[in-house]
C-alpha cells in the first residue's frame, strides 16, 4: 500500500495542503506535489484502464515518459484529456478523471477485451488491417463500430477554451535544455566565454537526476562544483523558484561572462533547421487563474548552438504481468520516496541488470521497507549491490521476476532462475521496482538528422558525434552531454563525482515465464497501445522485418508516449526475433513534439478577434453602424450589402442593384490594389506586364489591363491610368495588390533590373469611392466639383484631378456597373469625409450605398468576368473572348510565348458564355456541370461548368456565366445541368445580357 | 510596470481605455513620404538632408530628429516622417533636387499608421510576435527592421531605450492596436 511518509519530500511543503478531486472523490496532497505523488500518497495506485484491453494500470513513471497515469484534467471548457498525472503539479481544486473504462475505474465492463482476446487473437498484432480480410458486411457491422468506440484515448472537449497563450521570439547564442549537472556545466561555461544561454528544464526544478541521486555526499573532498551546489541547495527555496536563484548564483560573475536565462516548466518540443528550437513554457498551470498570464508560451528561439543536456530515460523489465499497478521503475521509485516522502509500497522486490537500481534498494530501506532483489546478471559484486547486501538485502542473482501477480495491484512476485522459472519461489510485494536499464533522451539530436549509435555493451542508442545535426555552416548545430549523450553515471560527467563505481549492465530484454505465459501475451512492452512481446514476435513472423513496419503494424510507440518507455524493448524483441542485430533492425524516426504541447500554444495569441489579420477601409465604422453584412475579401472585409430593417440579404441586393441602374449607387472601392509605377522606363516595363499596349496610352486616360503569369494564365486584371508622362497608376483586384506588386518588384530586381522604374503600393494611401448610375454626375456636381464634369471634358475613360467636397479628389470616369460611373479617389484621411459628403449631395437624387454582391450582378449582367470566378488559374485571356486585350503587336509580353503552346491553343478549351435557363425563373447552382448526356449514374461527361450565376433584378429573369468546351462556336445550343431534384436545362447566349452596345456608361 | 496608457483605435475616437504593461499610443497624423532612389548617392543624401533635415541612414538604421524620421527600408527605399502637412513642400524640394536623377517620391501620409510605444519592456511585448531580434543587443537605440507582427508586415524602429515606433498599412491598423492590447495586457508579462 502507497502512503505518505512521516517526514522528507524534498520538494513538499508540508504546512500548505491542497485538497483536490479524483473520480469525484476528494483527496489531499501537499504544495509540490504532482498529481501522481500525491495519488500515490493516498494510496490510489489504480489510476486507469488500459487503451485495448482494459486492463488495471498504475503510475510507472515519475516524469514526462509516463505511459499509463493519463488523465482528464480539469471542467468544461479547461478540460484536457491525455494529461500525464506525473507531470501535473498539484493545486488546490484540481480536477482529475480517470480514461478508458465505464462504468467505474473499479468496476470495468471493457475488461470483457481482455477475456475475449485470451480465446480469440482480436486484437493482437495488425489486428485492425485482418479485418480487412472478412467479407465486407462483416467490416461494417461488427469491426468498425468496435474499432471507432475503442479509438482514442480519452476524450475530446467540447467547450471553448477560456484560457490565452502567447509566443515568444527570443534569440541567444546558446541553448542548453536540460538543467542538470551536465546541462548547467555547459551553460557555465558557454557564459564564461561570453555567451548569452538560456537553460531550461521541463520539471519545476533544476538539478535532474543529480537532486535524488546523491551519494557523492559521501564521497572523498574536492567533488564537482556544480553536483555539490546542487545537493547544498536542495531546501525550502526550491518551492519558491525551482532552484533557479541558486543556479543563477553558481553562474559566472566575472566581467564578459554571457547573461543567463533560466526557465523551469520549460520543455523543447523540437529542433528544426538553422538552430531554430521550440519551447513549450507552461507559465499558469500550476497556479491556474492569474490574472493576465498566459496558460501556456510557445518560445520561438533561434540559438546559434544547442547543447542537448535530456538525460536518460529508464527502461521496464519485460515479464509476464508486468503492467500490474505497482510495477514502477526503480528511478521513480526512489523519486517518490526522496522528493515527495512518498512510499509507493512497504514490501519491495527490485528487480534489475544494472547497479544503479540498487539505489532505490537502498532508499526504499533507507524509510523501512522491505526488499528483496532480483538481478539477472551472474556477477553481482559493484560496490553499490555489497552496500545493499552489507544491509542484510537478499539479492538473488541469475533470478528473474518470472511472474506478478494480483488483481488490482501487484501482490505477489514469483523469483525463479532465469534458467529454471518454473523453479519459483514467491516473495509478497506492493510495489515491484524495475530496472531494465537506460535510454538517453536522444530525440532533440535526431529531430534535425543527427545520427545514432548502439552500444551493444551498455545496450543503448547514443548520439554519433561524427553525424550531428548540422546548420547553414555544415558545422553540428546540436552538441550532446551527459546522460543524453550516453554518459550515464555522475562519474562519466564530471571527474570527482564521489559516486561508487558501477559494474557493467547485462542486457536483458525478455523474461521466461512458466507454463501459458512464456509465449509473451502478457509481458507488456508499450503499456499505452497494449503491445506485448507476443505482439512483436507475431509481427516478426508475419514478415515484418523492419522497426518502422513493425511499429505500424502492432501500434508499438505510436502512442501519446511515442514510445518513451517501450522503443528499445521492443526494438530488441524484434531483432531477437528476427535473429538479427540491433542496429540492423533500425530505429523508428523521432519526430517532435518531444512530448505533446496544448493547441492552445501552437495558435499563440491568434483567436477571436486575433484569429486573422483583418484590414477596414476608413469607411468600415460607417459602413458597420449602416447595416453592412460582412464579407471577407482578401484580408478586406467588405459589405455584401447594406441591409435595413426587416430585410433580408436578398431583399437588400435586389434593392442596391435596382437603385444604382435606375437612380444612383454608391460604393466603398477602397479596397481596389493601387500601385504607382515611375520611370522613364515605366512604359515599357508595363508593356512586358500586361498582354495589352499600355505605353500609347495617353495622360489623363485609363485602359483596362490584364495581366498573366509565365504559364500565360490570366491571374489579375484592373484598370492602368496614366497620371504623368513618366507615371502610371495600376488598379489591381481587391487582395490582389500585395500579390501583384511582388510580381512587379520580382521581374524588375531579377530580371529586368536594367529598367529604370521605380513601384510603390500606396492600396492603404486612397480612399475610393465609386458613384454609378444615370444621375453619378449630378451627384458630383452637387457635392461641389472645382473641375468641369461635363461629358466634353471628361469622357469615358478619363481621369482627372481636382477638389470634391473639399477633399482632395482623382477622377476616374471608369464603369464596373455598366452604368454613368465615376471613381472617386481622396487621401484615405478624406475618405469618410467625401462618403458622408456625396451621400449628402445625393439624398436629392435617391442615392444609396451598395455592396459587393449588387457590384457582382451588375458585372455579370454586364458580362465582365472576375478574377476568381471566370478565371481559375488554367484561364488563358483568349478562353474569355477577350483576345482584343492581348496584343499581336509587342514583340513580348509575361506569357506571350505561354500563349502559343498547342495547349492553350488547341480546340476543345473551355470558353466563356452566357447562359439562360429554360425556366427565367430558375437560377444555375454556382459551380455547376455541363454534361455531354445525362445518365442515372453519377460518372457522366463533363463539358462545362457555370462560373457566376444570379438573378437579375434588371432583367427580373436568372443570368450566370460559364466555361463550356468550344463555347464561344456553340451560341444557341442548350445545355443540360444535373442539379439536386432533376435536370436544367439551358441556352448558351452572349454573355452580355444588359446594355450590349454600352450606351449608359457612354452619356 | 508603471507605464500604461490610454489608447484609441484611429478610426474610433471613443474606443473604451485598456490597460496595458508599455505605453502604446497611436502618433496620429504626420507627413510621410516613400522615397525609391539609390540611397547611396551623394545627390540623394543632399536632397534628403536639405528636404527632411536627415541624414540618410546606414542599412537597418533610421536617423532622426524631433518629430522628423528617416527610416531605412531597403538599399533604394526610404520613409521619410515629418511633422503633419510637410510631406508635399519635402516632395517638392526632393523632386527638385532629384530632376535629373532617377526616383521616386510620393506622399503617403494617409497610407500608415504610426504607433508610439513607450516602457521598459516594448522589446519584451514586440518579441511577442516579432521575429527578429529586438533585445538590447539585437535592437539597440537607432535599429530600424522591417518584419512581422500579428500575423502581418510592419516596420518598426528604436529610438531610444524606452521609445519606439512601429508602422503598419493603415487599414491594418485596428488589429495591430488589438494585438498590442492582448499581448501587453497586464499580467501577461515574462
Amino acid at each position: 500500500m502507497a502512503t505518505r511518509l512521516a517526514e522528507g519530500g524534498l520538494l513538499i511543503d508540508r504546512s500548505q495542503p491542497m485538497s483536490f478531486t479524483f473520480n469525484r472523490d476528494t483527496l489531499s496532497g501537499f504544495d509540490g506535489d504532482t498529481l501522481a505523488s500525491a495519488l500515490l500518497a493516498n494510496g490510489r495506485t489504480l489510476v486507469g484502464r488500459s487503451f485495448k484491453y482494459h486492463r488495471p494500470r498504475g503510475i510507472v513513471a515519475s516524469g514526462a515518459e509516463e505511459p499509463n497515469a493519463l488523465m482528464g484534467l480539469g471542467e468544461g471548457g479547461r478540460f484536457e484529456p491525455n494529461q500525464r498525472a506525473t507531470t501535473t503539479e498539484l493545486y488546490s481544486g484540481l480536477v482529475a478523471t480517470s480514461q478508458n473504462h465505464w462504468p467505474s475505474l473499479e468496476r470495468d465492463v471493457g475488461a470483457l477485451n481482455a477475456w475475449v482476446a485470451d480465446k480469440v487473437p482480436l486484437l493482437s498484432a495488425g489486428f485492425y488491417y485482418k479485418t480487412f480480410l472478412f467479407p465486407r458486411i462483416a467490416w461494417k457491422h461488427v469491426y468498425e463500430p468496435f474499432i471507432r468506440r475503442a479509438a482514442g484515448l480519452g476524450k475530446a472537449p467540447t467547450e471553448a477554451d477560456p484560457d490565452t497563450y502567447e509566443h515568444y521570439h527570443d534569440h541567444v547564442d546558446v541553448l542548453v535544455v536540460g538543467g542538470g549537472v551536465a546541462g548547467l556545466r555547459a551553460a557555465r561555461e558557454a557564459s564564461e566565454a561570453g555567451k548569452s544561454v538560456l537553460v531550461v528544464d521541463q520539471s519545476r526544478v533544476f538539478g535532474g537526476r543529480t537532486l535524488v541521486d546523491d551519494d557523492g555526499l559521501n564521497g572523498d573532498q574536492g567533488i564537482d562544483y556544480v553536483a555539490a551546489k546542487i545537493w547544498a541547495m536542495k531546501g525550502a527555496e526550491y518551492l519558491a523558484s525551482g532552484g533557479s536563484q541558486a543556479v543563477a548564483d553558481m553562474m559566472p560573475k566575472t566581467d564578459g561572462a554571457g547573461p543567463v536565462r533560466l526557465m523551469t516548466r520549460t520543455m523543447c518540443s523540437g529542433v528544426y533547421d538553422h538552430g531554430y528550437a521550440l519551447l513549450y513554457q507552461r507559465v499558469s498551470d500550476h497556479r491556474p487563474g492569474q490574472p493576465g498570464a498566459p496558460r501556456h508560451r510557445l518560445w520561438r528561439v533561434r540559438a546559434k548552438e544547442i547543447v542537448m543536456a535530456t538525460g536518460a530515460i529508464e527502461r521496464p523489465m519485460t515479464f509476464a504481468n508486468n503492467d500490474l499497478p505497482g510495477v514502477m521503475l526503480a528511478s521513480a521509485v526512489r523519486d517518490y520516496i526522496r522528493l515527495w516522502g512518498v512510499l509507493p509500497g512497504k514490501k519491495a522486490v527490485v528487480f534489475a541488470n544494472n547497479d544503479d537500481a540498487y539505489r532505490t534498494a537502498l532508499a526504499l530501506d533507507d524509510v523501512g521497507a522491505k526488499v528483496v532483489v532480483a538481478d539477472v546478471r551472474t556477477n553481482v559484486d559493484g560496490a553499490l549491490p555489497q552496500q545493499v547486501r552489507d544491509r542484510g538485502i537478499d539479492v538473488l542473482a541469475s533470478h528473474g521476476v518470472v511472474k506478478a501477480t494480483g488483481k488490482k495491484a501487484v501482490e505477489h512476485a514469483e523469483l525463479a532462475p532465469l534458467d529454471r522459472p518454473d523453479r519459483i519461489r514467491e516473495v509478497g510485494c506492493d510495489v515491484l521496482a524495475v530496472s531494465g536499464g537506460w535510454s538517453p533522451v536522444v530525440h532533440l539530436w535526431s529531430h534535425c538528422g543527427g545520427k545514432l549509435s548502439w552500444d551493444a555493451d551498455r545496450a543503448l542508442f547514443h548520439p554519433d558525434p561524427s553525424r550531428p545535426p548540422t546548420g547553414a555552416d555544415g558545422q553540428a548545430m546540436v552538441r550532446a552531454v551527459g546522460a543524453a549523450n550516453g554518459d550515464l553515471t555522475l562519474d562519466a560527467i564530471v571527474s570527482a563525482s564521489g559516486t561508487p563505481a558501477e559494474a557493467p549492465m547485462q542486457p536483458h530484454w525478455f523474461t521466461p515465464a512458466p507454463g501459458k505465459y512464456n509465449h509473451g501475451t502478457k509481458h507488456f512492452v508499450d503499456f499505452q497501445n497494449d503491445v506485448t512481446a507476443a505482439d512483436v514476435r507475431l509481427a516478426a513472423r508475419e514478415g515484418y522485418e523492419s522497426v518502422e513496419h513493425t511499429k505500424r503494424y502492432t501500434t508499438l510507440g505510436m502512442a501519446t508516449d511515442q514510445g518513451k518507455t517501450s522503443n528499445i524493448n521492443g526494438l530488441a524483441l524484434l531483432a531477437e526475433a528476427l535473429d538479427a542485430e540491433i542496429p540492423d533492425v533500425g530505429t523508428t524516426t523521432f519526430r517532435p513534439p518531444y512530448t505533446p504541447i496544448s493547441m492552445g500554444a501552437i495558435s499563440g495569441s491568434a483567436k477571436g478577434p486575433l484569429f486573422k489579420a483583418v484590414r477596414q477601409s476608413p469607411m468600415h465604422a460607417w459602413s458597420d453602424e449602416n447595416g453592412a453584412d460582412w464579407e471577407p475579401v482578401g484580408d478586406w472585409y467588405r459589405a455584401y450589402c447594406y441591409r435595413r430593417t426587416g430585410e433580408d440579404r436578398h431583399t437588400a441586393v435586389t434593392r442596391e442593384v435596382l437603385n444604382a441602374r435606375q437612380k444612383v449607387g454608391m460604393l466603398d472601392a477602397s479596397t481596389l490594389g493601387k500601385i504607382v509605377v515611375k520611370g522613364p522606363d515605366a512604359g515599357k516595363f508595363l508593356n512586358l506586364l500586361y498582354t495589352n499596349m499600355m505605353s500609347n496610352l495617353k495622360v489623363g486616360r485609363c485602359r483596362y489591363g490584364l495581366m498573366c503569369d509565365e504559364n500565360g494564365f490570366l491571374f489579375d486584371d484592373g484598370v492602368v491610368v496614366r497620371t504623368g508622362e513618366d507615371e502610371f497608376l495600376c488598379h489591381t483586384t481587391s487582395g490582389g495588390a500585395d500579390r501583384v506588386h511582388a510580381h512587379m518588384e520580382e521581374w524588375l530586381q531579377t530580371e529586368w533590373w536594367d529598367l529604370k522604374v521605380w513601384t510603390a503600393n500606396v492600396t492603404d494611401q486612397w480612399a475610393q469611392i465609386a458613384v454609378a448610375g444615370p444621375h453619378a454626375r449630378k451627384v458630383l456636381e452637387a457635392a461641389g466639383a472645382d473641375v468641369p464634369l461635363d461629358p466634353g471634358t471628361v469622357k469615358f475613360m478619363d481621369y482627372i484631378d481636382g477638389t470634391l467636397a473639399g477633399c482632395p479628389a482623382r477622377i476616374f470616369r471608369i464603369s464596373f456597373s455598366g452604368e454613368l460611373s465615376y471613381e472617386i479617389a481622396t487621401p484615405a484621411g478624406h475618405g469618410l469625409q467625401l462618403w458622408q459628403a456625396l451621400l449628402a449631395a445625393g439624398q436629392d437624387y435617391g442615392v444609396m450605398p451598395y455592396g459587393t454582391e449588387a457590384l457582382h450582378i451588375m458585372r455579370a449582367e454586364k458580362g465582365f468576368i472576375m478574377i476568381g470566378d471566370e478565371t481559375d488559374g488554367t484561364v488563358i485571356p483568349q478562353d474569355l473572348d477577350l483576345g482584343w486585350a492581348v496584343s499581336k503587336k509587342k514583340t513580348d509580353f509575361i506569357g506571350k510565348r505561354a500563349q502559343q503552346r498547342s495547349d492553350l491553343t488547341r480546340r476543345g478549351r473551355k470558353q466563356l458564355v452566357g447562359l439562360l435557363t429554360e425556366n427565367p425563373q430558375d437560377v444555375l447552382p454556382d459551380g455547376a456541370h455541363a454534361v455531354r448526356r445525362v445518365f442515372e449514374e453519377i460518372e457522366m461527361e463533363t463539358i462545362g461548368h457555370v462560373t457566376s450565376t444570379y438573378f437579375s433584378p434588371t432583367l427580373g429573369h436568372s443570368i450566370a456565366m460559364g466555361l463550356v468546351n468550344d463555347g464561344l462556336e456553340r451560341r444557341g445550343e442548350w445545355l443540360d445541368f444535373p442539379v439536386d431534384g432533376g435536370v436544367m436545362k439551358a441556352q448558351i447566349v452572349d454573355p452580355v445580357f444588359y446594355d450590349p452596345k454600352g450606351e449608359k456608361q457612354n452619356v | 510596470m508603471s507605464d500604461t496608457a490610454t489608447t484609441q483605435a484611429p478610426e474610433s475616437p471613443e474606443a473604451p481605455a485598456i490597460e496595458t504593461y508599455i505605453g502604446i499610443e497611436n502618433a496620429g497624423p504626420r507627413g510621410q513620404i516613400t522615397l525609391r532612389a539609390d540611397l547611396s548617392c551623394a545627390q540623394v543624401a543632399a536632397a534628403v538632408s536639405n528636404a527632411a533635415g536627415l541624414a540618410v541612414p546606414e542599412k537597418l538604421a533610421v536617423t532622426h530628429d524631433g518629430d522628423s524620421r528617416a527610416v531605412w527600408m531597403s538599399p533604394d527605399e526610404l520613409l521619410l516622417i515629418l511633422p503633419a502637412g510637410q510631406a508635399p513642400g519635402a516632395i517638392a524640394k526632393l523632386q527638385a533636387e532629384l530632376a535629373d536623377h532617377h526616383h521616386m517620391a510620393l506622399d503617403v501620409s494617409d497610407a500608415r499608421s504610426i504607433f508610439r510605444l513607450t516602457g521598459p519592456a516594448v522589446g519584451e511585448v514586440l518579441a511577442k510576435g516579432a521575429p527578429c531580434d529586438v533585445s538590447d543587443h539585437g535592437c539597440p537605440p537607432g535599429t530600424a527592421r522591417r518584419t512581422h507582427l500579428a500575423g502581418l508586415a510592419i516596420g518598426l524602429w528604436r529610438l531610444g531605450p524606452q521609445d519606439w515606433e512601429i508602422v503598419c498599412f493603415r487599414s491594418y491598423a485596428p488589429h495591430l492596436l488589438t494585438w498590442l492590447q492582448v499581448s501587453a495586457a497586464p499580467g501577461a508579462q515574462l
